[in-house]
């Protein structure tokens, strides 16, 4: 790799992470940076075209999109951020207990991954949602509970090249127990590939949310969502563009950000996966 | 194969199952004159009574003679009767989108991998980034926008125009054609970013090769060493991408079913969902794995077919 495609490529992930710190940083100041309380109505303004008083116009009920946008980030990112964290906790348990034992305990776990692989997940997060209430948690949830068999694969591989390694067998001649040797001393060396698949795991649960939001059956109005704004999109699809450009735009954004910043993680701390 | 569909019906039928909220009260509650008895009474008609593994055990049995039961929407019909009648248009539109998926990412995938940093590689790179992170039913929802209200080129939901009894067999096809565009091209819009990118991966690495070397050495046409040497060895592994698609294409459906009214099993699947039709999502979810098993199952199949050295060893 040349120094122009190192400086490119860090432009990128500059790029990206300029993003995901500007969706952040929206997010905590909702409060402060929207032009109008969120859930005011105002049915003399319905649908209103965007104009200087309302940027991005204003929805069914004549509230104003941007501020319903700018409270949407902190849903999107909170759904995104969860949803993750679960996924990751779950891959990398079993992801770890996979590769690191083998044996009839890794091709139960590696089954069972090929199950969940192989089943239109959507089909599952749709049933599953629709028979809990739809809330935020219950999605939070169950998107981090259809999203970990990537972790799981990527770091059941790193421990399967990782166990044979010195270091294991020096923490083990000195008595260290399973449990330890797989939390301190493998996973940690596993962090890399975690921090990349969370990243563009982030990404993915934003866009899972807002196709539930969407379908009516994520986060419930009033409540505002980039996916349940375009709802009303939807339905006032002949008189309203501006209630399905703006949040979607705003998915785009967000959601190009946390994969540029991803594909960058993994090209400055993965060496190997370097094209 | 057959294990893995067990492991599917059973995660999702203990899942349903073990979820609050019964098909009973959405029957039951908007009706005042609906008594406790009454309520118990469905309950037992549905065995909602039993035990959940007895309750599996009933219906793998059914399903083993071939019955997928009968809906508890108000129409009380065979669920087999109700997918078959919209499993062709779904199978219709995903076949469709692969073939929009090869047929455009393949020929993406190559260009930029022989053009490495040319201008076409970098305005495709951009493109399949962008790709990655459309949502497909804020697409949908644009090019209605755009091609069915702006210009008015295209209708925006059904499959059939008001007039469609009284056109010709040939108007008739090319009302159809007009409705499924927008639908197909959603549907594969999302395949598209992720195999053209596989493919001019596979392909720079298959360039680097040895054996390209041999082909060039000998004196080949660069052509003949592109598509006859590199193309083939690409395409393989990408047969393995496509298999694995085909879960994301089945769940897509539900999203594009829904938006563009289309009469298929997607849809047929949220509205069961939302009636809590137990019976009918778990024959959706029973045919959707069986899909998707059959379309890896081909995979491996051409794979095998397509490589020489799996196929002898």
């Amino acid at each position: 790799m040349n120094s122009w495609e190192t400086l490119y490529k860090n432009k990128l992930m500059l790029t990206g992470s300029g993003i995901v710190l500007l969706i952040f940083i929206i997010s905590v100041l909702a409060p402060w940076l929207a032009p109008y309380d969120p859930g005011q109505i105002d049915l003399k303004n319905v649908l209103a075209s965007p104009s200087m008083k309302h940027l991005f116009g204003t929805d069914p009920l004549g509230r104003d999109v941007l501020s319903r946008m700018i409270w949407g980030a902190r849903i999107s990112l909170l759904v995104g951020f969860v949803a993750t964290g679960i996924a990751i906790i779950i891959g990398a348990i079993l992801g770890a207990v996979s590769g690191y034992y083998g044996g009839w305990i890794d091709s139960v776990i590696m089954r069972f991954v090929d199950i969940m692989l192989c089943f239109p997940t959507f089909f599952l997060i749709l049933a599953v949602i629709a028979f809990l209430e739809p809330s935020i948690w219950n999605i939070m949830i169950i998107i981090g509970l259809t999203g970990w068999m990537g972790v799981t694969r990527l770091v059941r591989a790193d421990f399967i090249s990782l166990r044979e390694r010195d270091f294991v067998h020096a923490a083990k001649a000195i008595g260290a127990g399973d449990l330890r040797i797989i939390f301190l001393h493998i996973l940690p060396n596993s962090m890399a590939s975690i921090l990349v698949a969370a990243t563009l795991g982030i990404a993915g649960a934003i866009l899972t949310e807002s196709a539930l939001s969407f379908l009516g059956i994520g986060v419930q109005p009033p409540t505002p969502s980039w996916g349940n704004i375009l709802t009303a999109g939807k339905d006032n699809i002949d008189i309203a563009w501006w209630l399905s450009l703006y949040p979607g735009v705003a998915i785009l954004i967000t959601v190009v950000g946390y994969n540029l910043l991803g594909e960058g993680i993994r090209d400055l701390l993965d060496p190997r996966l370097k094209k | 194969m057959i294990p893995l569909l067990l492991g599917i019906t059973i995660i999702c039928f203990f899942v349903m199952h073990l979820a609050p909220g019964s098909p009973t009260d959405l029957q039951t509650e908007m009706n005042p004159k609906a008594s406790a008895e009454m309520k118990e009474r469905l309950r037992t008609l549905y065995e909602l009574d039993k035990p959940i593994h007895v309750q599996y055990w009933s219906w793998l049995k059914k399903i083993s003679h071939g019955d997928l039961g009968t809906s508890f929407s108000t129409d009380h019909r065979p669920v087999a009767a109700k997918i078959m009648e919209r499993l062709p248009i779904t199978i219709l539109i995903n076949l469709l989108s692969l073939l929009i998926i090869v047929a455009v990412a393949v020929p993406i995938g190559v260009l930029s991998a022989v053009h490495k940093d040319s201008l076409f590689d970098k305005v495709t790179a951009v493109l399949v980034f962008i790709g990655f992170a459309v949502p497909t039913f804020w697409l949908a929802l644009l090019l209605m926008i755009f091609f069915g209200i702006h210009l008015g080129w295209l209708p925006i939901s059904g499959l059939r125009s008001m007039n469609y009894e009284y056109l010709g067999a040939s108007d008739r096809l090319i009302d159809l054609a007009k409705h499924l565009i927008l639908p197909v091209f959603v549907s594969a819009f999302g395949g598209l970013a992720g195999l053209s990118r596989y493919m001019r991966a596979n392909m720079l690495e298959v360039i680097q090769q040895d054996y390209i070397m041999t082909a060039r050495a000998k004196g080949l046409s660069e052509r003949d060493v592109i598509y006859k040497h590199a193309l083939r060895n690409a395409l393989l592994p990408a047969i393995t991408i496509l298999g694995l698609s085909i879960p994301g294409l089945i769940g897509g459906s539900v999203i594009f079913e829904t938006i563009f009214a289309i009469p298929g099993m997607g849809q047929l699947f949220y509205m069961s969902v939302m009636a809590r039709d137990y019976p009918t999502i778990m024959g959706i979810l029973l045919i959707g794995a069986i899909l998707t098993l059959a379309g890896n199952l081909i995979a491996d199949v051409s794979y095998a077919l397509a490589d020489p050295r799996i196929r002898i060893s």
